[in-house]
């Protein structure tokens, strides 16, 4: 029988490792990302205005100001970490929009009618927006270097700091991810990205230290990733950078939040295609 | 698993709040047919392949697909269908052969395997001139043929096809035609299409099933449809006939704007 044939020539196909088959679904995913960013790197660098603007702008009047206490620290060297945080978030909450412009297109059903796992859909897609990342990394760290910020290139320190920029992005674009799957549709989820991130950004330790800020404000702000992430890039990414938290903590945070996310926007993300 | 037939679904029932889009579906497909899914717009035939591609979880009842049980089976049925959506579903920023090598590592393609596969499904379907462009430059007629390509690289016993064909020009609708005809004729895969083409029902299907607010109105080949209706009918006639309106009556105005934007992203 023809079919039968058919349908046995499948049978070496079959996944015979579950997990070498989760890495490969997820980096088939991110891998068709990093070829987009090499053939249209423009959103790179038009991405780095920003962070070059409040490095430029605000690092240097407030820098000037003295009115944040960073302790021994250079207020430009305090926030550097701080805007390359803030780049990550930016980047990142916005990274779901992919999957409704997917669903709008059909690649999403495509996509979820192969045997890929849909955490390694999910996770693919996370590793291209921290792909994007590290790319406007290179960039702001270009920029904090023209501007005289005492950045450490120690090896060790610049792994650490490539680490949290993955993580911290995978973190945030899932989190975007699982916001997109429950709006589902373009206009409700700028909006909601829009309401997002400066809360984010503000209630955390980007820009001042947690101590300046209202008891209410505190609580928000440890239960904010993103005060984390900050810490762990100020522990590494600057001369004299030192860790509030710890950096097993900070790197805790990161990962727990990262499970906890894949989690739910694996259950979520077959229900945008339904 | 020759015995089995490709698809069974057995009271198959979608409900959407009080609205039952499918409605106790009972059909048997033989392996090897290519079967037609006619209706119009909110007859049932997207959310029966959605339910079959397990896309989407039945309220009710059950199907099988080459033996798997969509519901609790997912990932062998996936394994071992194809399918390609009625939107567009290549990536327009990747090259042919980019796009399909990616979907042959979510096929589970032997990497030994894959670049063999990929061009070889781009010369099946008459795109190996175009295969390191990028799918942006494609024509309409082109990136079909690609979606379809990429639903074959892990050579599935069944392939599903939304609307394979709206919004494409004769010339391209011809081309697109003769590509699945060949696919049947040298695979014996099973193919299932849905369409409100008569035209398309009548040169591809063996068996054709009329689908009405998600139940199945009339089954058999073309010709026996016909004769049902009388001497002279045509498909036109027949659909009429089992549906009591015509073609593109219905559809809410989200699958109108859907089936427009892909017709002029494909135009």
């Amino acid at each position: 029988m023809k079919e039968a044939r058919i349908v046995r020539s499948l049978a070496h196909a079959a996944p015979r490792n579950a997990s070498a088959s989760f890495a490969r679904y997820t980096l088939a995913v991110a891998e068709v990302e990093v070829r987009k960013l090499a053939r249209d790197p423009t959103e790179v660098f038009t991405r780095s205005v920003q962070p070059a603007l409040w490095l430029l702008v605000f690092g240097q009047v407030f820098g000037r100001l003295r009115a944040i206490p960073t302790g021994a620290m250079r207020y430009i060297d305090f926030m550097a970490p701080g805007v390359l945080a803030q780049s990550v978030l930016f980047t990142a909450i916005f990274y779901g929009i992919a999957v409704i412009w997917e669903r709008d297109l059909g690649l999403l059903h495509k996509m979820l009618v192969t045997p890929a796992y849909r955490g390694a859909l999910v996770l693919g897609k996370a590793a291209s927006a921290s792909a994007r990342t590290v790319a406007q990394t290179v960039l702001i760290y270009a920029i904090a270097l023209a501007l005289g910020v005492h950045l450490s290139f120690r090896v060790g320190s610049l792994a650490v700091v490539l680490l949290a920029v993955v993580l911290g992005s995978a973190v945030f674009s899932t989190f975007s991810l699982v916001v997109a799957c429950v709006v589902k549709t373009r206009e409700r989820f700028m909006g909601i990205g829009q309401v997002l991130t400066m809360p984010l950004f503000f209630a955390s330790n980007a820009i001042y230290p947690i101590d300046m800020m209202p008891g209410w404000l505190k609580i928000v702000a440890r239960l904010n990733p993103l005060t984390y992430l900050v810490d762990l890039l100020r522990s590494f990414m600057v001369v004299g950078g030192t860790s509030a938290f710890g950096v097993g903590t900070d790197l805790a945070v990161q990962l727990v939040a990262l499970v906890a996310l894949v989690l739910v926007a694996s259950k979520l993300y077959p229900s945008v295609a339904a | 698993m020759a015995e089995t037939p490709a698809v069974e679904t057995f009271d198959l029932t979608r409900r959407f709040g009080d609205v039952v889009a499918v409605d106790r579906l009972d059909l048997t497909i033989e392996h090897g047919v290519f079967f037609g899914l006619l209706g119009s717009n909110g007859a049932g035939k997207s959310t029966t392949i959605k339910m079959l591609t397990t896309l989407l979880p039945p309220t009710s009842g059950r199907a099988r697909v080459v033996g798997f049980d969509v519901a609790r089976q997912a990932r062998e049925v996936r394994a071992h269908i194809g399918y390609v959506p009625q939107m567009v579903s290549a990536d327009a920023q990747l090259t042919g052969r980019e796009n399909l090598l990616m979907f042959a590592k979510l096929y589970d393609v032997p990497r030994a395997e894959r670049a063999a596969r990929a061009s070889e499904a781009l010369a099946f379907m008459g795109l190996t001139d175009v295969g390191e462009r990028l799918v942006r430059t494609y024509s309409g007629g082109m990136i079909r043929r690609l979606e379809v390509a990429q639903a074959l690289l892990h050579r599935p016993a069944v392939v599903f096809l939304d609307e394979p064909t709206v919004g494409l020009d004769p010339v391209a609708k011809r081309a697109v035609w003769e590509k699945l005809r060949d696919l049947r004729a040298r695979f014996g895969t099973t193919v299932l299409l849905t369409t409100h083409d008569m035209e398309e029902a009548e040169a591809l299907c063996g068996r054709i099933a009329i689908m009405h607010h998600g139940r199945i109105v009339a089954l058999g080949t073309p010709a026996e449809l016909e004769a049902e209706v009388g001497p002279d009918a045509t498909m036109d006639d027949v659909f009429v006939h089992f549906t009591g309106g015509a073609v593109d009556e219905g559809g809410t105005y989200r699958e109108v704007a859907r089936t427009r934007r892909a017709a002029q992203r494909l135009g």
